[in-house]
């Protein structure tokens, strides 16, 4: 069974039909207990970034994502999910993040359309099994105005073009964060959702 | 580099999609789940739906059909029409919409666009805008484009901006209908104006329309309804004629 983190943010029924489609029990849960007796977690999230953090922290769940980084269970944050995996971001002044993976959260340059919004191209970087059979160049949607800066660049398991060029993926041990949305970019994000419970069965 | 956006529109009343004549192969051409699939399939980026139910008791079937839709599509969809309180656009949202587009309401009552922009983030807030030439500039038009407004259309798309919407859909009421092309100076103007995206929306008659939108408009994103329902061009069609005219598309 995978857990949704329900946090009062986020798309959070998307990411539960996808994980049907790809034969993947899931509960969308508040519960730290089911949470952690989860084989795998996935924290989602939109909006405000400090919006968000103060909610995990109000909801108490801020221990149970750390616990299952460090247990090494899979976890994988999506869009505002992966950038709460950091250690701050300077969205709507500076705010500290989860520090599981360390690196800041910044905003793209004014010159461009933001959101970053629509479909882009992920290339691969360092090799990870989240993209095993995925090709690289594969397209997937984005949504978002910020963006992550690892502080390793090594951790970039996937990069994108948007004005410049920024990891769209991470993974740091059992921790993966997307920038994009896999349930919402059509049979290639259900290939890297199929990725992520294999990592859960097998972990 | 970010692909320009293909995007059918199914207009939908009762919970039913009308108007979708070309699904030939559908065991039920009025089903919007059978319709968003078959978009899907067939590439689409993204779809939208228009709701067009007259009544506000029927309209509750919007939510059913946007969680039907998002049991079995897996590319974003956006749910507009009828939608004027942050309730409306939290039960679509929470059933599986991406976006909500809000039109009328988002003139009546500016501060909706704030709330739901804060609540879900910018990327669910689409305004829709209805354009009507007038001399040299163009007016902003709701209800349908019934009712004139008095706001300029630029400043109107500078201030939702502002507001918080992450999008602008921006439909010609002068161009839709014709497929005689979009109007490109209204796109070119807006996209000036603003840094969120912009959906080019009213008049596509074909892919040579939406390459003059994406290359002289500027826009983001083509949506057409027509062309794809009556099966005049397919998605793929309107992509490899893009592709071949050096335009960035998802293939």
């Amino acid at each position: 069974m995978i857990a949704i983190i329900d946090y009062g943010l986020g798309n959070l029924r998307s990411v539960q039909c996808a994980l049907r489609r790809v034969g993947a029990e899931s509960a969308i849960t508040a519960d730290a207990d089911e949470i952690s007796g989860a084989d795998g977690v996935i924290l989602p999230g939109v909006g405000a970034f400090w919006r968000a953090m103060e909610n995990l922290r109000k909801s108490d769940l801020v221990n149970v994502v750390l616990e299952t980084a460090k247990n090494g269970k899979p976890l994988l944050g999506i869009c505002l999910g992966m950038q709460m995996l950091f250690s701050e971001s300077d969205e709507h002044g500076r705010h500290e993040g989860l520090g599981i993976i360390p690196g800041k959260v910044i905003r793209f340059t004014e010159s461009l359309k933001i959101p970053h919004m629509g479909w882009n191209e992920v290339k691969h970087g360092t090799p990870s099994p989240l993209f095993e059979s995925v090709k690289d160049g594969a397209f997937f949607y984005f949504a978002h105005s910020y963006y992550v800066v690892p502080n390793d660049p090594a951790v970039a398991i996937g990069v994108t073009d948007y004005g410049k060029t920024y990891a769209s993926a991470v993974q740091k041990g059992n921790v993966f964060g997307v920038q994009f949305h896999p349930e919402r970019s059509g049979p290639v994000g259900l290939e890297m959702l199929t990725n992520f419970y294999r990592l859960c069965k097998t972990t | 580099m970010l692909a320009k956006r293909i995007i059918p529109c199914l207009d939908v009343k009762d919970g039913r999609v009308v108007k979708g004549r070309s699904f030939v192969n559908l065991r039920d051409a009025g089903d919007p789940v059978e319709c968003g699939k078959q978009y899907s399939d067939a590439g689409a980026d993204e779809l939208v739906f228009l709701d067009i139910t007259a009544t506000l008791e029927a309209r509750k079937t919007i939510r059913q059909l946007a969680a039907r839709v998002a049991d079995e599509v897996f590319i974003p969809f956006t749910i507009g029409g009828g939608i004027s309180t942050i309730e409306d656009a939290r039960g679509l949202l929470s059933a599986g919409a991406e976006k909500i587009s809000i039109n009328t309401a988002a003139v009546r009552n500016k501060p909706l666009i704030t709330e739901i922009s804060e609540a879900f983030g910018n990327q669910a807030v689409v305004v829709a805008i209805d354009a009507k030439r007038t001399g040299e500039s163009w007016e902003v038009f709701i209800s349908a484009g019934t009712t004139p407004t008095g706001l300029d259309v630029i400043e109107w798309a500078k201030e939702v901006e502002k507001l918080g919407a992450g999008e602008i859909m921006l439909t010609s009421i002068d161009s839709d209908g014709h497929n005689a092309g979009y109007d490109i100076e209204l796109n070119a103007a807006v996209n000036e104006a603003v840094t969120i995206p912009v959906i080019a929306s009213g008049g596509a008659g074909g892919p040579e329309d939406m390459l003059r939108v994406f290359t002289e408009g500027k826009a983001d994103a083509a949506l057409a309804a027509s062309i794809f329902h009556y099966g005049t061009y397919t998605i793929a069609e309107v992509k490899d004629y893009l592709r071949q005219h050096g335009v960035q598309v998802r293939r």
